[in-house]
C-alpha cells in the first residue's frame, strides 16, 4: 500500500528544546492509523507540522507525491489535508451550515464582483455549496442542526460538526486530534464505527491522536508510539500491546491496561 | 425531516424579509424627509421652520449620510473581519483629496474636462462627480492595499497601533503637502476650495441644492448597504466572519488569511474613499485640519454603538452620533445656556460624551443597540458563562 502522507525525519526544536526528534511516519492510502504517547510526547506538535502550522527544523512532509513542508496552512488544507482540533475550534457565532461552508472556501470560485452582482453562476454555486453542506451534516448525523449556531450545539454535536467541516475540504487525509475526548464509552464505540464509515464511504485516510486505549486498539490498523519526541515503536495493535518498551513508557511499569 | 426543512426555509425567509423591511422603511423615511424639505418646509409656520433650523437642519441630515457611508465601510473591516482599524480617517482624506484634485481648478496647469458641467474655459481637472467617486474609491482602495499588505500580518492590538499611526501620518502629509519637491500636492493648510458643482440630469447643484444632494448621498449609502449585505451572504463574507471568530481554525479550513483580510481592508478603504469624496462635495472644499484622529474614533464609536457587523445597527448608530455631533450638542447647549444663563461650551465636550458612550457600551451592552441577530442570541445565552465571554 502506498502512502498518501508521509513525514520523513522530522525534527522540531523550540529554542533548544527538542519537541520532535527525527520521526518518520507514514499514513497509508485509505488506512486508519494512530499516534499515541503520554502527555508532552510531541503528538500535537507533530500534527501541527503535518498541517503546516509549524515548520520543522529539519525533515520533509510529502503529500500525494509532492512536498508540502514549506506550504502555508491554508494551501495544505486546500490540497486535501484536513484536521479537527483537540479543543473544539468552531466558528461559534456562525450556523452549523456556515461552518461547513467556510471550509469550501478553496473550491468555491465566486469573486467579490460576482458576489456583489449576484450572477447566476454565483447563485448556483452557493446553492450547490449549501446542499453539499447539508449532505455532510446528514453524513455526520447532525442534519437537523443546520441553521443553529455552532456555539449552541451540544458537545457531541460540536465534535461531529468539526468532522463535517473538515470533510468539506474534500480531503484525502483527515487528522483527528483526540476526537473522543469527553465522550462516554458508548459514544466512543459509535465513534469507532463512524471513523470506519468515513474511510469506507469517502475513501479518506485517517490519522488519530487518541488517549482512549480501547478506541485506539479497536480502530487502528497501525499504531505509532511517541515518547519525549521520539518514535519508540510502530506496528499493529497486537504488536504495540505486547511491546515492553511501550508498556513501560506509555502505560507505566507494571500496568497492563487502562488509560 | 420535511418539517426541519420547512423550518429552515422560514428562518431564511425571515432573515431576508427583515432586511427588506428595513430597506423599505428607511427608504420611505428618506423620501418623506426629502419631500418635506422640498415641498412643505417653506409653507410651514415660522416657528416650525426655526425649530428645524435649530434641531434638524438639512445640512446635518446630509452630513449624517456621509457618516453612514464611511461607518458602513469601517463596519466591513471591524464588524465583519474583526480587524481593529483606528486610522480610517486616512481613507476619508484620500477620497476628499481625490475630489479636490479631479473636481476643481486646483491643477491649473492643465485643462481637462470630462463629463463635468463646469465652464470649459476654467483650467484644472474637471471630471464628472460619478467618475470622481470611482477614482476616489480606487485611490483609497489602492492605498488600503499598500498599507494593509505589511500591517495585516500583525495581531489585533499591534494592527490597531499601526493603523493609528497611519491615520496620523496621511493627514500630516496633506497638511504639509504644499511643496513636495516643488510640487503642490494638497495646497497645505489653505485647502482646496471650491469644488465643482455636482451635475445631475443636466442640472448643476449649487451649495443650496441640499435636496438633490440628499438624494445622491442617500443613493450612495444605499449602494453601500446593498454591497455590504451581498458580500456578507457570500463566500467572502463567510471567510471574514470565520477569521473574526478564529483565525487559526479559518486558515486550517483553507481560508487564505492575508488575502482575505486584505480584501476586507481594501473594501473598507474603498468606501472610505467614496465617503471622503462625498464629504468634499458636501462642505464644498478640502481642509487638511479636518482630517484628524477624532474622525476615526467617531466612526468606530458609530460602529460599536450601532452593533458591530449589523448594517442596520451601524446606520442607526451613525445617524444618531452624527446628529449629536453636528446639531444635538450645540442645540442642547444653547438651550441649556439660555435657560440657566450659563456659558458652557457644550460642543467641546463631544469627545467626553463619545468616550463615555464607548466605555458604557463596552461595559453594559457590548453588542450595540441593534446587535447582529446571531451575536444577540449567543451573547445572551452565554451571559452566565464567564468562560465564554472572556475569549472574545
Amino acid at each position: 500500500m502506498s502512502s498518501i502522507l508521509s513525514a520523513e525525519h522530522i525534527t522540531v526544536e523550540f529554542g533548544g528544546l527538542v519537541a520532535v526528534n527525527d520521526v518518520s511516519f507514514d499514513i497509508p492510502e485509505k488506512g486508519i492509523v494512530s499516534l499515541i504517547g503520554p502527555n508532552g510526547a510531541g503528538k500535537t506538535t507533530f500534527f501541527n507540522i503535518l498541517t503546516g502550522l509549524y515548520k520543522p527544523t529539519s525533515g520533509h512532509v510529502m503529500y500525494d507525491g509532492s512536498e508540502i513542508t514549506a506550504l502555508t496552512p491554508h494551501k495544505i488544507a486546500a490540497a486535501g489535508v484536513a484536521r479537527t482540533f483537540q479543543n473544539i475550534r468552531l466558528f461559534g457565532s456562525m450556523t452549523a451550515e456556515e461552518n461547513v461552508m467556510v471550509a469550501m472556501h478553496s473550491h468555491l470560485k465566486a469573486s467579490l464582483a460576482t458576489t456583489i452582482l449576484g450572477l447566476p453562476s454565483q447563485r448556483r454555486e452557493e446553492r450547490e455549496a449549501r446542499e453539499e453542506a447539508r449532505a455532510l451534516l446528514e453524513f455526520v448525523g447532525i442534519g437537523k442542526t443546520a441553521t443553529e449556531f455552532a456555539r449552541n450545539l451540544s458537545y457531541g454535536d460540536q465534535r461531529r460538526l468539526e468532522v463535517a467541516r473538515a470533510l468539506a475540504l474534500r480531503p484525502k487525509v483527515l487528522l483527528l486530534d483526540e476526537p473522543t475526548a469527553g465522550m462516554n464509552p458508548q459514544e466512543s464505540t459509535v465513534f469507532v464505527e463512524f471513523v470506519h464509515r468515513i474511510r469506507d464511504e469517502k475513501g479518506i485516510s485517517i490519522l488519530l491522536i487518541e488517549h482512549d486505549m480501547a478506541v485506539v486498539m479497536k480502530v487502528s490498523e497501525r499504531i505509532t508510539v511517541l515518547d519525549r519526541g521520539e518514535k519508540i515503536a510502530e506496528g499493529t495493535p497486537a504488536e504495540i500491546k505486547s511491546n515492553p518498551r511501550v508498556i513501560e513508557a506509555y502505560l507505566g511499569k507494571g500496568v497492563g491496561a487502562g488509560h | 425531516m420535511a418539517i426541519s426543512i420547512l423550518k429552515r426555509k422560514n428562518k431564511k425567509q425571515k432573515q431576508s424579509a427583515s432586511a427588506r423591511s428595513w430597506a423599505i422603511s428607511l427608504t420611505i423615511i428618506a423620501l418623506a424627509i426629502w419631500a418635506f424639505f422640498t415641498y412643505l418646509f417653506d409653507k410651514t409656520p415660522d416657528a416650525v421652520q426655526s425649530w428645524f433650523q435649530v434641531w434638524m437642519p438639512p445640512s446635518t441630515i446630509n452630513e449624517s449620510l456621509v457618516w453612514v457611508i464611511c461607518a458602513l465601510g469601517l463596519n466591513i473591516v471591524v464588524g465583519y473581519a474583526g480587524l481593529l482599524d483606528l486610522g480610517f480617517v486616512a481613507f476619508w482624506a484620500f477620497g476628499g483629496y481625490a475630489a479636490g484634485w479631479f473636481m476643481s481648478g486646483f491643477f491649473h496647469q492643465v485643462n481637462i474636462h470630462i463629463g463635468s458641467m463646469s465652464n470649459k474655459a476654467i483650467p484644472g481637472i474637471h471630471l464628472s462627480f460619478w467618475l470622481v467617486m470611482i477614482l476616489a474609491a480606487l485611490i483609497a482602495g489602492f492605498f488600503g492595499i499598500i498599507i494593509g499588505a505589511p500591517t495585516l500580518r500583525l495581531k489585533s492590538d499591534y494592527l490597531a497601533l499601526v493603523t493609528l499611526g497611519f491615520g496620523e501620518i496621511i493627514p500630516q502629509v496633506f497638511t504639509n503637502g504644499e511643496n513636495i519637491g516643488g510640487f503642490n500636492l494638497s495646497n497645505g493648510t489653505k485647502g482646496i476650495s471650491p469644488i465643482d458643482a455636482i451635475g445631475v440630469f443636466g442640472k448643476r447643484l449649487g451649495p443650496f441644492d441640499l435636496g438633490w444632494k440628499f438624494i445622491i448621498y442617500f443613493f450612495l449609502a444605499a449602494c453601500m448597504v446593498f454591497v455590504s449585505l451581498r458580500i456578507r451572504g457570500g463566500r467572502l463574507g463567510r471567510a471574514w466572519l470565520a477569521i473574526r471568530e478564529d483565525e487559526l481554525a479559518a486558515s486550517m479550513m483553507g481560508v487564505p488569511l492575508m488575502r482575505t483580510k486584505l480584501t476586507a481592508y481594501a473594501v473598507g478603504a474603498f468606501s472610505g474613499g467614496i465617503g471622503g469624496a462625498v464629504y468634499a462635495t458636501h462642505v464644498n472644499g478640502i481642509f487638511a485640519e479636518r482630517f484628524n484622529f477624532s474622525i476615526s474614533i467617531i466612526l468606530l464609536a458609530m460602529v460599536v454603538l450601532g452593533g458591530m457587523g449589523n448594517v442596520w445597527g451601524v446606520i442607526v448608530g451613525a445617524l444618531l452620533m452624527a446628529w449629536i455631533n453636528a446639531t444635538g450638542l450645540p442645540a442642547v447647549g444653547d438651550t441649556f445656556n439660555n435657560t440657566f444663563h450659563t456659558s458652557i461650551n457644550f460642543p467641546s465636550y463631544n469627545f467626553l460624551l463619545f468616550g463615555g458612550i464607548l466605555v458604557l457600551m463596552m461595559l453594559f451592552k457590548r453588542d450595540g443597540i441593534l446587535p447582529e441577530a446571531r451575536l444577540k442570541m449567543i451573547s445572551h445565552e452565554n451571559d452566565d458563562e464567564a468562560s465564554n465571554t472572556g475569549g472574545h
